[in-house]
């Protein structure tokens, strides 16, 4: 009886199926024509760069063809120096990135917890922040050397700051509501914690991820472009000092594509997580 | 040891800008087990503060609230709330959210309890086929029945519901305070309604107070002499409208004090 009176719409399945029908249908339309807009999209700029070559108005010898680059990416993956820079630059992003992901949650929710944690770090916060991190790289080489360590404190710190804000803006941004009701419902401390706090902290935390991981990848490049024997930006540098343009032009678009791979695969992660927020598009 | 809420001597001052307010003055009110009190007044007049000190979220600064004989500190699952703005957890099914006072240490209960438990306050608030439903996909009526069912779950006392229907449309308004009505039928709770409503209050309750402003205080408790079950067509009776318009005269007499 009281569905007659409130929501009628749901109790008629069959209208309700068919407008889902409906909604799927028009969103997969949506979804092919997004493909193919994304492949058109890079299809236009190889039309650029061969036309561009061909009409002289970039010097070939300097711009190499899309076919020698691709030449290089299969020579470089046959001898395995590719997989050999691409797993070091990996090794290095995943260690920096994952430390300054769990500096930046507990600190986060340190300055979110305690006051006088939040009066002495705030100023900090805004300075480091400011400061981006391949200004530390010159005086980490020459604190630590330029082996891996030096890499790896510059990848921590440049993770940390970004992903520290994300997520101490969204601790103070939170519902005090929910607390509250749990609060009446018996929750201790710890269950606060761990079934109200964090379940909402959650989607901002793959923010920051994402966030952290776009800005941890440049840093990296820029890392290796100064030192290091292995790594995507070492082959760079390798490739620049003998004048061999494919495997700098391939270096370059070797970045932009991993990039977008691993924001993509946060991405689906992000919309997994999130999946019960309700969206405002 | 006495049953029920005692509010003895209750005043909450709060320090501003602009000096002290006195959010409440010296409440003194004894409720019953089982009793529906609803409380009504002019916004400012404390309804909110005085349901905060119920619900253990505000310390009172000068007399006490007690429960069943005992002073209250802080928030309990023996004192259920549900608030204006819903405050089902958004991130929780249906199911997860009635379910979730009881998995908490407080209210430790066996797992197929649990289920039982659950299935049993969903089906009394009619949401039994949306058990895996997001609160996003709910309207503001079922929401708030989620809520009604989360409170209920952990078997508290005391209901205190902060203007529940307030930020509902009329018509689902009218319905939600006949399941109400009929959820109490079924579950007897003691409960303290707060609401603008003046028909509202006399539709639902045993008694109603009514607050008075600058400083919060009780103006007058009115009892309504309805016998329950009551069903919508009791609006219209004589009786009713007899109640209504008394209690409707004495808000309406502190809307314009506060006003001058």
């Amino acid at each position: 009886m009281e569905s007659d009176k409130e929501g009628g719409l749901m109790t008629d399945h069959s209208s309700r199926d068919a407008v889902i029908q409906t909604f799927k249908a028009v969103k997969k339309r949506q979804q092919i024509e997004k493909i193919g807009y994304f492949i058109a999209s890079f299809v236009l700029v190889l039309v650029v760069w061969e036309v561009g070559r061909a009409t002289h108005l970039v010097n070939p010898k300097l711009f190499p063809s899309f076919a020698a680059v691709c030449r290089a990416f299969v020579q470089f993956l046959k001898d395995g120096t590719l997989l050999a820079h691409m797993y070091a630059s990996f090794v290095r992003v995943l260690i920096g990135f994952s430390l300054g992901i769990v500096g930046a949650v507990i600190l986060g929710f340190l300055i979110g917890w305690f006051r006088v944690v939040r009066l002495i770090v705030d100023p900090l916060v805004s300075f480091f922040r400011a400061l981006p991190p391949i200004a530390l790289i010159p005086l980490m080489i020459i604190f630590f050397g330029i082996g891996e360590t030096s890499k790896i404190i510059v990848l921590t710190y440049a993770s940390f700051f970004p992903a520290l804000v994300v997520i101490y803006q969204a601790l103070i941004g939170l519902e005090p509501i929910y607390g509250r009701a749990a609060q009446t419902l018996g929750a201790n401390n710890w269950e606060m914690f761990r079934k109200i706090i964090l379940p909402q902290l959650y989607p901002h935390i793959i923010t920051a991820c994402r966030v952290s991981l776009g800005v941890c990848w440049a840093t990296l490049v820029a890392a290796e472009l100064i030192a290091a024997q292995k790594g995507i930006g070492a082959m760079m540098v390798e490739a620049q000092n003998f004048f061999q343009m494919a495997p700098l032009v391939l270096g370059v678009l070797l970045i932009g594509v991993i990039s977008l791979v691993m924001d993509s695969i946060v991405r689906a992660i992000e919309r997994r997580a999130t999946a019960w927020q309700e969206k405002r598009t | 040891m006495e049953q029920g809420i005692i509010i003895e001597g209750v005043g909450v001052t709060y320090q501003t800008a602009s000096g002290t307010f006195e959010a409440l003055k010296d409440v003194n009110l004894k409720i019953e087990p089982g009793e529906f009190i609803s409380i009504v007044g002019p916004s400012g007049c404390g309804k909110t503060t005085l349901l905060n000190v119920l619900a253990g979220f505000l310390k009172s600064n000068t007399g006490q609230a007690c429960l069943d004989g005992k002073p209250i500190n802080g928030p309990g699952p023996e004192r259920g709330v549900v608030f204006q703005q819903y405050a089902i957890f958004p991130w929780l099914t249906v199911v997860e959210n009635v379910a979730f006072g009881l998995k908490l240490a407080a209210n430790k209960t066996a797992h197929d309890r649990i289920d039982e438990i659950v299935d049993h306050f969903l089906e009394l608030v009619g949401l039994q086929d949306f058990k895996k439903s997001y609160p996003k996909e709910l309207s503001g009526g079922m929401k708030q029945r989620v809520a009604i069912a989360r409170a209920y779950a952990v078997n508290p006392q005391v209901l205190l519901m902060d203007e529940p229907f307030g930020a509902l449309d009329a018509q689902t308004r009218q319905f939600m305070q006949e399941s109400l009505l009929d959820i109490l039928e079924e579950e007897k709770k003691t409960v303290v309604f707060i609401t603008h409503g003046v028909e509202e209050a006399t539709f639902l309750s045993t008694r109603v107070v009514v607050m008075a402003s600058k400083p919060g205080r009780i103006r007058e408790v009115i009892p309504i002499d309805i016998p329950y079950p009551r069903k919508a067509s009791v609006k219209t009776t004589p009786d009713f409208v007899k109640i209504r318009a008394e209690i409707d005269k004495v808000v309406r007499e502190e809307f314009q004090k506060q006003r001058q």
